[in-house]
């Protein structure tokens, strides 16, 4: 990718949000806005969609519960029926602490695992900062040049209405 | 001017703390060198933990006749202390959880420390099963994977079966749930540290975390998600726990009330350790503008609640056994208070219901010292709690000829003041490696309670 990237450094949430409002609504390209903390409001302002996570964590709860109720059941009226105190073999309520447990554990875990692979997130990545300070106390727009159009003196003066202190242009990243 | 917070709340951070500030804060003790009074508290708990593991050692190797148990009393000290352990797991699971559906901002600062407080409790707590066992080695035994030994599965029926599960599942949820929380933290540290060896482990768990919104819209899922998930988990194990005594037909246990009474003291107990270990902490690290006075009188209005319905509980059960007509249940109940064991059951009520009653006034919330001290009784109250429900319900059974006491062996005593020292060895060191206050989370309500437009314009 060679599409150079325009970035524009902010000192808090609300010219930060109010910048990436602005920014879209003028049609911009936002690659990306980064932050130190979650600010909330700002997918929004974005125009990020709603992610699936919600139903990829009950889809794993699903699967947790079905297997516990499988599994509990398969051993004890196929695999080695006990006989305990002349119970039935297959009784439900008996097993209810054990499908809530494992809907719970595989919902949890199943989540989080596709959380990171979803945001390419692994253990001891390199990382890719776009400013050094926006894990710290900055907020930063990326924009992508994309047309032909772009005008870094447009955006400039869009965001000094909020307060930019710093822009510039960036060739070559992977961000 | 977009505004995000109520005007009319009080701010929850104390002093006027930039972004910068709260960052500075919080890496100061991981950046600092260790202070004697560090190094003097890490010593003392890392000495008592090695009689601990001292004690274990020589109980494996002898056999479970060195503790005090017998015929009648098969369960005591070790069960207690499993008990008071996992109690002390869940309030770290509830601020973390609960109060985040919640929506209750003050939680931030303390979250992180209690998160990590609860996964220490159930390690604790997960030791006492294990050493029960008399032969931990074969502790595998407990998980369901196909076997040369029939295959023979474990017993889906049994409440210790679901008991394992639920603590392997409330460990692993915490520890996923704690380490999701602290991986922006992370790479905060990580972008500020200078040292090549702390650079090199904060990036390997920081997971190349760079603070993208994107990332951060499915993180902040993520989160919600854990703490939907860890609600019911956090009310469903002392409830399974309180399955090993409610399942049985001991008189003193065998009560429908059990579920909803064990996760009420265990909350408890939980804020009572919560307190213990902040009001040391603020003061030590210097947190006071994060842990303010304000969280320190909100957890004791929880201390109230949770007081109240445990003093609720101990009514009710001893109500029932008198309704109930049932005689064995009675005499249970006569026996705990006025038998061998009253002064037992007298200093619970004490500690848990009295000392409690103290919360209703708003001085005493306030009064960090008197707060401190009620949270040291309530700690020793609620241990008491569990020995009062486990030994008065078995030494004295349906055969007199079988009645006998029971008395812990130094052995037993050296074992639960070991687990003391596992716990305060390892929340040392995370008071050293590990961000004390959520940042991220922290840096989220700078502006709670601030005129952020008229401070800007």
């Amino acid at each position: 990718m060679t599409t150079p990237y325009y970035l524009g450094i902010f000192e808090n949430e609300a010219d930060v949000l109010s910048a990436t409002r602005k920014s879209r609504e003028a049609g911009y390209a936002i690659h990306d806005v980064f932050t130190p903390y979650a600010v909330h409001g700002l997918d929004e302002a974005m125009g990020l969609k709603r992610n699936l996570l919600t139903w990829v964590c009950l889809g794993f709860a699903l699967a947790g519960l079905l297997f516990a109720v499988w599994f509990q059941f398969w051993i004890g009226s196929i695999n080695w029926p006990l006989n305990v105190g002349g119970r039935p073999f297959n009784s439900l309520p008996a097993y209810l602490p054990v499908m809530f447990e494992l809907t719970v554990l595989v919902g949890g875990v199943g989540v989080v695992v596709v959380m990171l692979a979803r945001n390419r997130l692994y253990p001891g990545k390199q990382e890719q900062l776009v400013d050094r300070a926006v894990t710290n106390d900055r907020f930063v727009i990326v924009l992508r040049e994309e047309d032909a159009s772009f005008d870094p003196k447009d955006v400039e003066q869009l965001w000094a209405q909020d307060g930019v202190v710093e822009t510039r242009e960036v060739k070559e990243a992977t961000l | 001017m977009h505004r995000r917070f109520s005007l009319l709340r009080k701010p929850l951070i104390a002093g006027e703390k930039s972004l910068n500030d709260v960052t500075e804060d919080v890496a100061r003790p991981l950046e600092n060198k260790a202070t004697p009074l560090w190094w003097a508290a890490f010593l003392v708990s890392a000495t008592v933990l090695v009689i601990g593991v001292a004690a274990v050692t020589y109980e494996i190797l002898t056999g479970i006749g060195t503790w005090g148990l017998n015929k009648s009393v098969g369960w005591a000290f070790d069960i207690t202390n499993f008990v008071f352990w996992v109690g002390i797991g869940h309030a770290g699971t509830l601020i973390s959880a609960i109060l985040l559906l919640f929506r209750q901002r003050w939680r931030t600062s303390i979250n992180r420390s209690a998160e990590a407080m609860t996964i220490f409790a159930v390690m604790c707590a997960g030791l006492f099963p294990l050493i029960h066992m008399g032969r931990p080695w074969n502790f595998f035994w407990i998980i369901p994977y196909p076997n040369f030994r029939g295959p023979l599965w474990v017993n889906f029926r049994s409440p210790l079966l679901w008991d394992f599960m639920a603590i392997s599942t409330y460990f692993t949820i915490s520890l996923v749930f704690w380490y999701i929380g602290l991986v922006p933290d992370l790479a905060t540290l990580r972008d500020r540290t200078t040292s090549r060896i702390k650079g090199f482990f904060y990036r390997l768990f920081s997971l190349g975390w760079n603070g993208s919104c994107r990332n951060w819209s499915r993180y902040e899922t993520t989160y919600l998600l854990l703490a939907a998930l860890a609600t019911p988990l956090v009310l469903s194990v002392h409830s399974i726990v309180s399955m090993d005594f409610a399942t049985s037909v001991i008189p003193g246990w065998h009560s429908t009330i059990f579920p909803p009474y064990f996760v009420a003291g265990a909350v408890f107990s939980g804020f009572a350790m919560v307190l213990t270990l902040m009001i040391i902490a603020r003061k030590v690290l210097s947190y006071e503008d994060y842990i303010t006075i304000d969280h320190i009188e909100k957890m004791g209005k929880i201390i109230l609640l949770t007081g109240g319905i445990v003093a609720l509980s101990y009514l009710i059960e001893a109500f029932m056994a008198w309704y109930s007509g049932n005689q064995y249940e009675r005499f249970v109940f006569a026996n705990r208070a006025f038998g061998p064991y009253a002064w037992a059951f007298w200093l619970m009520i004490f500690c848990n219901v009295v000392v409690s009653q103290l919360f209703w006034i708003k001085k005493f919330r306030r009064n960090i010292t008197l707060v401190f001290i009620a949270s040291l009784f309530i700690n020793v109250g609620m241990w008491f709690e569990r020995f009062v429900i486990i030994v008065t319900s078995l030494h004295r059974d349906f055969l007199p000829s079988s009645w006998v006491m029971y008395k812990p062996t130094i052995i037993e005593i050296a074992t639960l003041a070991g687990s003391f020292g596992l716990f305060f060895t390892l929340f040392l060191l995370f008071v050293r490696f590990v961000p004390f206050i959520a940042i991220g989370e922290v840096k989220g309500v700078l502006n709670y309670g601030k005129n952020t437009a008229e401070a800007h314009a």
